[in-house]
């Protein structure tokens, strides 16, 4: 029996997508599969790992324990979605660039959404806070030095860069740090691409989510 | 993994979702999801439909008076924690959702959600049994209130029929010139506890709620017990369970610290409190 679709809008990175997806449709999964966002990672896929931590309606969620249906109509920002109006690094991944805050990069994605929105509701963490802020993503390269470091200065620099820095309602933009510049630009061109029917195809990739970005 | 395939239902008002459970006994509610989704994910679980209370309108309101903190189904654990009247009213409750997983996870879990759910490791259900507090139910017969006492009665089991939503969880206030404290031993931050306690005392009663000790939120009257005593006196009522997480004499271990540890600052608490009334 085929599986009952459901018409969903989500808008990710400040564009509007319309999808019909099934409801077991994890939100991790719509944003890779459907939209080729691929810059959310999925580490555990019961939300232990914080890998594809994304902000829905501004505050961190795990994207693996959302359902699609479940968040219509809500505004989702995803990695992609943290880069400068000028496509520049924000400020959370310039300071992961600074002060090598990743080693293969899988964890990071989760980090910079979870600590933009950390520095934008505590623009000064102490050193305890910064570590704090980042308990919940796990990462097993750096030993985490380096990401503390990284939020104390990615707090330094959203404050040299004003308050409208930290990617809210920037759109699609590639990610030179996380994302991957070639598809987001590819589904910026032909947002329609993955829509529609062409996803009915697809409802059986749901079982081989690779981990890779 | 991923989840089985299920049916979504997303109604608009509450009579209709608990028509739509009443119809199905193999439907779950969805609320925050936290705790369902990893079920869902590892397919320990596989309900026929999920019922999604997320488009219900006025769940989702954490209100305070001087009786107490009723916070509604759809009150995300982070805003019950961001309430400064309800940690006014009832410090405890903020005091033990701070333990609970990590902010990412509080973002989108519910409160109510953990008290349904009644994982005997988790820090809220012992909380409502502790402060005396109830759940609002909807069912097709109407709404009624079960006490905390009455809900829980075994592991991820409450005493709710199939076909009742949990509405809203009531928290009695802390009585003026009491105090509470909550206290709890975890592998890694954000984990769930091996022991956590929660402690309530006001004069000379002294009640201390155990959870992850046994299959049960547990509340043990501790009132006239020599504060050397305290652990043993716990000890005395609770049966400590063996797991992968840690053994029983652990875990007995766990209660012997921290027995005297919670009452210590609920007792200061209390006088911290006093002294800003009077102050």
């Amino acid at each position: 029996m085929a599986e009952e679709l459901h018409q969903i809008r989500l808008t990710v990175n400040g564009t509007a997508h319309d999808l019909r997806v099934p409801a077991r449709r994890l939100l991790s999964d719509a944003l890779r599969h459907d939209l080729a966002l691929t810059g959310t990672h999925v580490g555990c896929e019961h939300g232990v790992c914080g890998a594809c931590t994304v902000l829905l309606d501004g505050e961190p969620v795990r994207a693996c324990l959302v359902f699609a249906v479940s968040v219509q109509g809500q505004e989702v920002t995803t990695v992609e979605g943290l880069t400068r109006p000028d496509g520049a690094l924000g400020p959370v991944q310039q300071a992961f660039a600074e002060c090598h805050g990743l080693q293969c990069g899988f964890c990071t994605p989760g980090f910079l959404t979870t600590i933009t929105a950390g520095i934008r509701d505590n623009p000064e963490p102490t050193h305890e806070e910064a570590r704090e802020m980042i308990a919940g993503n796990l990462c097993r390269c750096t030993g985490y030095q380096n990401i503390v470091k990284a939020v104390e200065r990615a707090a330094v620099l959203a404050r040299e860069g004003g308050p409208s820095e930290g990617g809210f309602e920037t759109g699609l933009r590639p990610s030179s740090t996380t994302g991957d510049a070639s598809v987001v630009e590819e589904v910026a061109q032909q947002p329609s691409r993955n829509h529609g029917d062409d996803v009915v195809d697809r409802e059986d990739d749901a079982a081989t989510t690779g981990l890779g970005a | 993994m991923k989840p089985a395939p299920f049916g979504y239902l997303r109604p608009g008002t509450l009579a209709e979702a608990v028509a739509a459970l009443a119809g199905d006994p193999g439907a779950k509610v969805l609320a925050g999801g936290q705790s369902l989704v990893p079920l869902l994910n590892m397919r320990l679980a596989a309900p026929t439909t999920l019922i999604d209370l997320n488009a219900l309108p006025g769940l989702d309101d954490v209100t305070v008076d001087e009786a107490g903190v009723r916070v509604g189904a759809l009150a995300r654990h982070a805003a019950v924690l961001a309430s400064v009247e309800a940690r006014r009213v009832q410090p405890l409750v903020a005091m033990a959702l701070s333990n609970v997983a990590h902010p990412t996870i509080r973002n989108r879990g519910t409160t109510v959600g953990s008290l349904v759910h009644a994982d005997a490791a988790a820090e809220m259900p012992v909380v409502l049994v502790l402060t005396g507090g109830s759940l609002e139910v909807e069912g097709p017969a109407g709404r009624r209130t079960v006490a905390a006492s009455e809900l829980f009665v075994g592991p991820l089991e409450t005493s709710l029929h199939h076909d009742e939503i949990a509405v809203s969880a009531h928290f009695p206030a802390l009585a003026p010139g009491a105090g509470a404290a909550f206290e709890e031993i975890a592998r890694r931050h954000g984990d769930y506890a091996l022991v956590g306690a929660g402690a309530i005392v006001d004069g000379d009663s002294v009640r201390v709620g155990f959870l992850s000790v046994s299959d049960l939120p547990t509340v043990v009257d501790l009132s006239g017990v020599a504060e050397a005593d305290l652990g043993e006196a716990a000890l005395a009522e609770l049966e400590p369970g063996d797991d992968i997480h840690a053994s029983a004499d652990y875990r007995a271990q766990l209660v012997r610290v921290l027995t005297p540890r919670v009452v210590a600052a609920a007792r200061e608490h209390a006088a911290h409190r006093l002294g800003r009334t009077r102050g």
